[in-house]
């Protein structure tokens, strides 16, 4: 049997070096005449550990890593093509806590196969939920997602199938499914993650909704600053295409699909739906009033299921092991697993998918290790740059939508940001000010201007300024902000700033009146 | 100064963009990328023709050009580096980071160097948040920056 390397081509993975290394590895095997073949897969997640090298064994996949490409020449020489010993070594991946721990639901594939090889994605369960699918009503599909619990992973937390289910029941010529890849957040990346490690996850997904609610045109609506998902959903697009998997009549079924990848142009704004529907139809990326509702009159004016990418590669899951199963995960009314990405100031950064339910604090402290700097965590950020920091005092929140929403927050695309004593937190509330200031589409005045007005009110309490009405101003331009605005750039903005407040007043203080040294 | 091509020939080129990708659904998007592509930037000359192409006013294109960040109004520098300046970044030094490559290349943000040789802008967000502070350089992707990754960085584009 020739010898399987496996090398992270995932975004992350070549950012700390893979290529390199994948490079060195390719040359070594020349160099010493070993026939091996290197399957370039995404990542697992654990970024502490990449670039992370995998060989199949008789025993099963060992990993090394973090591997550099010095390390190379030793790994060969310690055997590590047979799981030979060497100060990389990590053993069985599963086996490695940070992904021992964690429930692989949406991304039981991600890191484990080849991206573009659909036999590798049948051999691990991939379509089976399309042709479970097949076999049902559209009405059927809809019934099984809504009992689910499956709710929007992009940050609304709607539930999915109450949306696929006005899209249903809207009649039309021609319907669309949109599947909203903006993943601007900060802090986020499991979008880009999923499609660069298991593309067809999210084809598959977007397959089912289409049968589902009669749509028979998808778009991938992916951003700009991921070239590296777009160049493998385009050649993933393409490749279920020859394999019938999207087409005129999806695995031989009645049913046409077929989807297109679209690129982004730098817009954060775009990730709001309604924003991400003007710019696919080649209109500044302007944010649409409600009513209509996209599921009535969406992209073109025809009804469009519009769902993130987590939320369509879920769905897979969902109807490959059915509703109940999936249910059984989570709490309340939040249910199934959530791939929370811990990111920033941590030492175990990386992807950790589990059911909802965990506390900030397990998250934080047991998972990322607290922080890289190992000084004491003062700050999370969670959500992206429009959800609230927490303090530590919070860290008891369990990961729910609700939970989150009784604390003045939000989980969003359940990013984590973590920020050590180190950070200024006037300054954290100024910088949410300015993004929205310059990601704002301009449509309405409470995040158009107020969002420059909350840079230059933050500007004087910085300077010491009238404090006492400057941060009440602040706080009344906020609540006209979070309930005057039209989307949630504008609305949720003050999260950032008003948690930042509540929970660091003391970094809003005036600065005490320095001695001029003389 | 890098020449610029004669806007006759900017009409013809922009013209074969625009057949080619008219018959998409919402072409205009892909035609203005196709277009930067082709450019390097969107030049003033492009606009009418794709406006006539597709019955909209020159006026529309322009403010769609204008919208969005990614879209050049003049040709960028021969690397273009950019740095993320969003939150997990900042939580792991990006300022700094921002400061120091700054002051290494002698530019500000949305600046080219005299000689041409880059041009540097802020980013909100790459992905590569478990890898921060991170940047992309002519399309790749540069994690865990630190004073070694900025000067090989500086080294390169100088080259």
């Amino acid at each position: 049997m020739i010898p399987r390397i496996y090398i992270p081509a995932d975004s992350g993975a070549l950012a700390l070096g893979a290529e390199k290394v994948a490079k060195a590895i390719a040359s070594e095997l020349a160099e010493r005449g070993i026939e091996a073949k290197i399957v370039r897969n995404g990542s697992r997640g654990a970024y502490f550990l990449e670039p992370m090298v995998e060989v199949a064994t008789a025993n099963g996949r060992v990993a090394y890593g973090p591997v550099k490409p010095s390390d190379v020449k030793s790994l060969f020489d310690s055997g590590f093509l047979t799981g030979g010993p060497h100060k990389r070594w990590l053993g069985a991946p599963d086996k490695i806590p940070f992904l021992a721990k964690q429930t692989r639901l949406t991304f039981a594939r991600c890191g484990v196969i080849d991206p573009l090889s659909l036999e590798s994605y049948k051999k691990h369960g991939g379509l089976n939920g399309l042709k479970n699918a097949l076999e049902l009503t559209p009405a059927a599909i809809v019934a099984q997602v809504t009992e689910s619990g499956l709710r929007g992973r992009g940050g609304a937390g709607f539930p999915t199938g109450i949306k696929w289910k006005t899209v249903l029941d809207t009649a039309a010529d021609r319907k669309y499914i949109v599947c909203n890849a903006d993943e601007g957040d900060s802090g986020t990346f499991a979008d880009r993650m999923i499609m660069e490690g298991d593309p067809f996850v999210l084809i598959e997904g977007m397959t089912i909704a289409g049968i589902a609610t009669a749509a028979t045109k998808g778009f991938v609506y992916i951003r700009s600053e991921y070239p590296h998902a777009v160049a493998m959903m385009q050649k993933a697009v393409e490749v279920a295409r020859k394999a019938g998997v999207l087409g005129a009549s999806v695995l031989g079924s009645p049913y046409a699909f077929d989807m297109e990848i679209r690129v982004g142009a730098g817009a954060y704004v775009c990730g709001e739906e309604t924003a991400l529907l003007d710019s696919l139809e080649g209109k500044r990326g302007m944010v649409r009033a409600k009513p209509p509702l996209p599921a009535h009159k969406g992209l073109f004016g025809k009804p469009t299921v519009i769902n993130n990418v987590i939320s369509l590669a879920s769905v897979p899951v969902i109807m490959d092991r059915g509703a109940a199963f999936y249910k059984d995960f989570g709490m309340g009314r939040s249910r199934g697993t959530i791939p929370i990405q811990i990111a920033g100031n941590v030492r175990y950064a990386g992807l950790f998918e589990a059911a909802f339910g965990m506390t900030l604090g397990e998250i934080v402290d047991e998972i990322g290790g607290g922080t890289a700097t190992g000084r004491p965590v003062k700050a999370v950020q969670v959500g992206g740059p429009l959800g609230a920091y927490f303090p530590r005092a919070l860290f008891d929140t369990p990961f729910d939508y609700e939970a989150f929403a009784a604390k003045d927050g939000l989980i969003g695309h359940a990013g984590i940001v973590v920020f050590d004593d180190t950070a200024d937190m006037l300054k954290q509330a100024r910088f949410a000010m300015e993004f929205c200031a310059i990601e704002s589409c301009g449509k309405c005045t409470p995040c158009r201007i107020g969002s420059t007005r909350g840079v230059e009110t933050i500007d004087k309490l910085a300077a010491g300024i009238e404090p006492e009405k400057n941060l009440a101003l602040v706080t009344d331009l906020c609540n006209t902000m979070k309930f005057g605005s039209l989307c949630a750039l504008g609305g949720f903005t003050p999260y950032p700033v008003m948690s930042s407040i509540t929970h660091f007043p003391d970094d809003f203080k005036p600065a005490p009146v320095r001695v001029a040294a003389e | 100064m890098t020449m610029q091509p004669a806007s006759t020939e900017i009409t013809s080129r922009t013209a074969a963009i625009v057949q080619e990708l008219k018959g998409l659904e919402g072409p205009l998007l892909p035609i203005l990328h196709g277009i930067q592509e082709e450019f390097g930037h969107v030049p003033q000359d492009a606009l009418l023709v794709i406006a006539e192409a597709l019955n909209i006013s020159r006026a529309e294109v322009h403010g769609v050009v204008t919208f969005y960040h990614d879209y050049r109004s003049r040709p960028a520098g021969r690397h273009v580096l950019k740095v993320c300046q969003a939150e997990s970044c900042q939580s792991m030094g990006s300022d700094a980071i921002a400061a120091k490559l700054k002051q290494l290349l002698g530019i500000g943000f949305h600046e080219t160097t005299r000689d041409g040789s880059v041009t540097l802008e802020p980013v909100y967000c790459l992905g590569l948040c478990a890898c921060s502070p991170a940047a992309m350089l002519d399309g790749e992707v540069i994690g865990r920056l630190d004073g070694e990754k900025l000067d090989e960085i500086v080294a390169e584009v100088r080259s």
